[in-house]
């Protein structure tokens, strides 16, 4: 009798354990992750909008190496060792073997990951006779705009897993612009497989990755759906599916927050925190990050290509009022344009100050007593270092009535946005840059270099040869003390000329069912959904 | 005479098609910027791009030509790509339009099944309890805003009580290859393990979308039916045979009922087109993926292809179902024919 109750008790016993497992298999079964826009591209590359990046980055490709966010160490990824020259001007990456490419519908990899791959992601970047080169109008405005297309002299393979970059002049921020979000390794194979059947053009929007995801739909405006890569050369994925809802509207995001509809959110904005931090199935992780919401005049065009006009907004504007109903006290209000916990930072006595009657004297010296009609162009989308670019803007619309300036606003979808901001179709803008590494050149040079105008990413429009030639001085050299005083003289460059006005540096927020862990969110560059699973 | 009164339908239905593509043209030029890009959805790039585009489009042509080309397009499928996307219109419209129809189907069917018996009911118990019942309750669905009952039930059913999810026509984890567009039978045609959690899900997201837009038609139905009823009721075949002693029940069943639904059922072939208009507010609110969101999101985007698109597919939906509607009707009631002339 005893055996016998022995054998069910064990029975049931194993029964327990196997449907625990099975809840906690059927749970990893996916993740919805509420996005707040569209992917621009499948292809990093050719982008440097931060939703974008934010989608694909990190789940479907792998760097070569990448920045530790608390050592701010170089990790290594797909290179296992890299080799600066003695004279700077040349760096020897090793890789890693047996990193398989994504298996998928369109594709099927017939050789690992090697050299050849990496020479063809880069050399896409400033070969012309690269293939790909002139694929999608030859436009990668974050090399451009930090000059990587032009640093590179060229790369050479040194052997099946290994390969050497030479520069033309050393640069101490190759290797973390290397580490960036943007610098994915891609399939050679595949590229030439499309090639040869003149897809081309379907290269960037059907992507092929080493990452931990793989790439299954996208349909605009609804969902991208991704799956588990069994493959993973680095670990084992928990879960099966990844699915982003598109969900632009900031409220919708979070009502289905709070109806389960998803299990993450993006960017949950400060007025609805609180919402979310009464809740106990809800966590909400609050992140410092190295970024900079500002409004940048479109100095090519006038008025605002005198610095009196720049000047008079810029003291017309209240930004205190801002910081209370934009941020909700969920931000610093920016003393530079770098952020206080970058290493560069320093703190600018001369930021203007809200003084309407200064902007009002500044307005008649510069000829225009009687005020003037402008627009400012507010993002549609809430983003780190700016929540609320609507509210933002309207607030500043009161405040440049008191000195006779009107002002429009204009609102675009987020993608077509940027796009026309990049045309320089603007007055003035509301826009932020959040760093993809911890270098301060990050800053400067994607947002205001003349390169970086040239690409359509400076939406000052400005363009400095001193400025320039300061950024050029501070990454020839790897002194880092040398460094930091071009960089203090760059933002007080900046603000001096005042081509745009930095206004506030964001915390990052995201939102996230309790039952979830894993997610990945560093002071820069994008989120990682690679080791997320469900509890 | 059936077939004359076919043929005047045809004429008025082409008549509108005629006036509907002219309107549609025209919104080319009436929208701001380069006509040549409103009509294809293509920025006016290069040289050689634009001259293109130009012979494509009898650009230099007179208004006629350039409206005779745009014609031929149109019966092609032809209809230009979006700005926002830079996809074909048509096929976009093609893979949209299932989802509102499949929303509207479902509203029709509910406001059928509740507001038909419910008119009935309300008629046989005229100025008692149930027909005061059932009017008030009718009227209060009948005034309150489609946004304002959307957002109501969201507010109490998805963020109060959780019983219903506000968006989408099904959990985005379950992955249904659209085959015919109908979330339902999608469903049951795809081979997929976890058929019957799907469903139930997709139900459970069709429910809050389809009360709320079978509201209005529901309430327009009561109403209807109920008037109908009463107004058979009075006639004097009726009072024969409750003279001959037939109780209420076999009244309404045998003799009333037959007649009085006439009238009702040319109404829910109406109703299907101010289903249509309604759809898109619900759409809207529910995220749901159908033409109507996307004609908003269109507007919003001042994507002119698009909305030049959305409007003409919709206009013409609500053509083809009020003529449809008109000719069901008149299959049932044969004295109906004897108007010469078609309404639409």
């Amino acid at each position: 009798m005893h055996k016998i109750l022995l054998v069910l008790l064990a029975s049931t016993l194993t029964g327990c354990f196997e449907s625990k497992e099975e809840i906690i298999e059927e749970k990893n079964q996916g993740l919805v992750y509420c996005a707040e826009a569209n992917p621009v591209s499948f292809n990093p590359q050719v982008t440097t909008t931060g939703s974008t990046i934010d989608i694909i980055a990190n789940q479907l490709f792998d760097r070569l190496i990448s920045i530790d966010p608390l050592t701010a160490d170089f990790k290594s990824e797909l290179a296992t060792d890299w080799k600066i020259s003695n004279d700077g001007k040349s760096v020897t990456f090793t890789l890693r073997k047996g990193v398989n490419f994504h298996s998928t519908s369109y594709f099927t990899p017939t050789r690992d990951f090697n050299a050849d791959d990496v020479i063809f992601t880069f050399s896409r970047l400033f070969d012309v006779y690269n293939p790909y080169h002139f694929v999608g109008d030859a436009n990668y405005p974050y090399f451009q705009s930090v000059g990587i297309d032009q640093l590179i002299r060229k790369i050479v393979r040194v052997s099946d897993y290994q390969v050497r970059f030479e520069l033309f002049h050393p640069e101490s921020s190759f290797l973390t612009n290397m580490a960036t979000d943007f610098a994915v390794v891609l399939s050679q194979e595949y590229a030439m497989q499309l090639k040869a059947r003149d897809q081309a053009n379907l290269f960037d929007q059907y992507p092929i990755g080493t990452g931990p995801y793989i790439y299954k739909e996208y349909r605009r405006d609804h969902l991208v759906r991704f799956y588990r890569n069994p493959l993973y050369w680095k670990h084992d994925v928990a879960l099966e599916q990844l699915v982003y809802d598109i969900t632009p509207n900031g409220t919708t995001r979070i009502a289905k927050m709070l109806t389960k509809e998803c299990d993450v959110t993006a960017h949950p904005s400060s007025a609805q925190l609180s919402i979310l931090t009464q809740r106990d199935d809800i966590n909400v992780e609050k992140e410092t990050n190295l970024n900079i919401g500002y409004w940048a005049f479109n100095t090519e065009r006038a008025p605002f290509d005198d610095i009196k006009v720049r000047k008079a907004l810029a003291h017309a504007i209240d930004i205190e009022k801002i910081m209370q109903a934009v941020y909700y006290g969920n931000g610093i209000r920016a003393q530079s344009i770098l952020p206080p916990t970058s290493w560069g930072f320093e703190p600018q006595a001369k930021m203007p100050m809200f003084d309407p009657e200064l902007a009002k004297k500044l307005l008649i010296e510069a000829g225009l007593p009687n005020g003037f009609d402008m627009t400012i162009w507010a993002m549609p989308v809430s983003r780190i270092y700016n929540p609320n670019a609507r509210k933002m803007a309207e607030l500043m619309q009161s405040d440049l009535r008191k000195i006779g300036v009107n002002v429009s606003i204009v609102e675009y979808e987020w993608n077509t946005f940027i796009q026309r901001i990049g045309e320089h179709r603007h007055d003035s803008v509301l826009l932020g840059w959040a760093a993809d590494t911890p270098d301060p050149d990050n800053f400067f040079s994607p947002l205001l270099s003349c390169t970086a105008t040239f690409s359509g990413k400076n939406p000052a429009n400005w363009c400095n040869p001193q400025f320039d030639l300061l950024l050029t001085q501070a990454l020839d050299t790897t002194d880092l003390s040398l460094r930091k005083q071009y960089y203090e003289q760059v933002q007080a460059l900046i603000i001096d000329q005042l081509p745009l006005l930095p206004i506030a540096h964001g915390m990052r927020f995201q939102a996230n069912s309790a039952d979830v862990e894993g997610i990945t969110l560093g002071p820069f560059g994008a989120i990682s959904l690679a080791n997320a699973r469900k509890k | 005479m059936i077939l004359d009164y076919i043929l005047r339908r045809l004429g008025l239905f082409l008549f509108m098609i005629l006036m509907l593509s002219i309107f549609t043209f025209s919104l080319s030029y009436l929208f701001p910027g380069d006509p040549l890009s409103n009509l294809s959805g293509i920025p006016s790039g290069n040289f050689s791009q634009h001259s293109e585009l130009e012979d494509k489009y009898l650009y230099n042509s007179n208004y006629i030509m350039q409206y005779l080309a745009f014609l031929g397009r149109i019966f092609q499928g032809d209809w230009g790509v979006s700005f926002a996307s830079g996809d074909n219109v048509f096929q976009h419209i093609l893979d949209l339009i299932p989802a509102t129809l499949e929303l509207c189907v479902y509203a029709l069917i509910v406001s059928v099944i509740v507001g038909v018996p419910a008119g009935i009911l309300a008629s046989a118990y005229t100025s008692r309890w149930p027909d005061k019942l059932i009017s008030s309750t009718t009227m209060i669905g009948y005034s309150i805003p489609v946004f304002w009952l959307a957002l109501l039930l969201i507010m109490v059913f998805s963020l109060k009580l959780g019983w219903f999810p506000m968006s989408g026509r099904m959990g985005l984890l379950f992955e249904i290859p659209p085959n015919t567009g109908f979330i339902l039978i999608d469903i049951m045609l795809a081979g997929f393990p976890y058929k019957g959690e799907a469903f139930t899900d997709a139900l459970h997201h069709l429910t809050l979308p389809t009360i709320v837009l079978a509201m209005f038609p529901t309430t327009v139905l009561v109403r209807f039916t109920r008037d109908s009823m009463l107004k058979v009721m009075d006639q004097s075949f009726i009072k024969t045979a409750r003279a001959k002693g037939l109780n209420r029940r076999q009244l309404i069943m045998h003799h009333a009922l037959r007649n009085a639904l006439l009238p009702v059922i040319k109404q829910i072939g109406l109703q299907f087109s101010t289903l249509i208009t309604l759809a898109m507010i619900t759409e809207v609110i529910f995220s749901w993926p159908g033409i109507g969101r996307w004609l908003i999101d269109s507007i919003y985007q001042r994507d002119y292809p698009a909305i030049q698109g959305g409007l003409m597919a919709v206009s013409l939906f609500v053509i083809i179902a009020t003529i449809v509607a008109e000719l069901t009707y008149t299959l049932f009631d044969p004295i109906s024919r004897n108007q010469a002339h078609g309404k639409v």
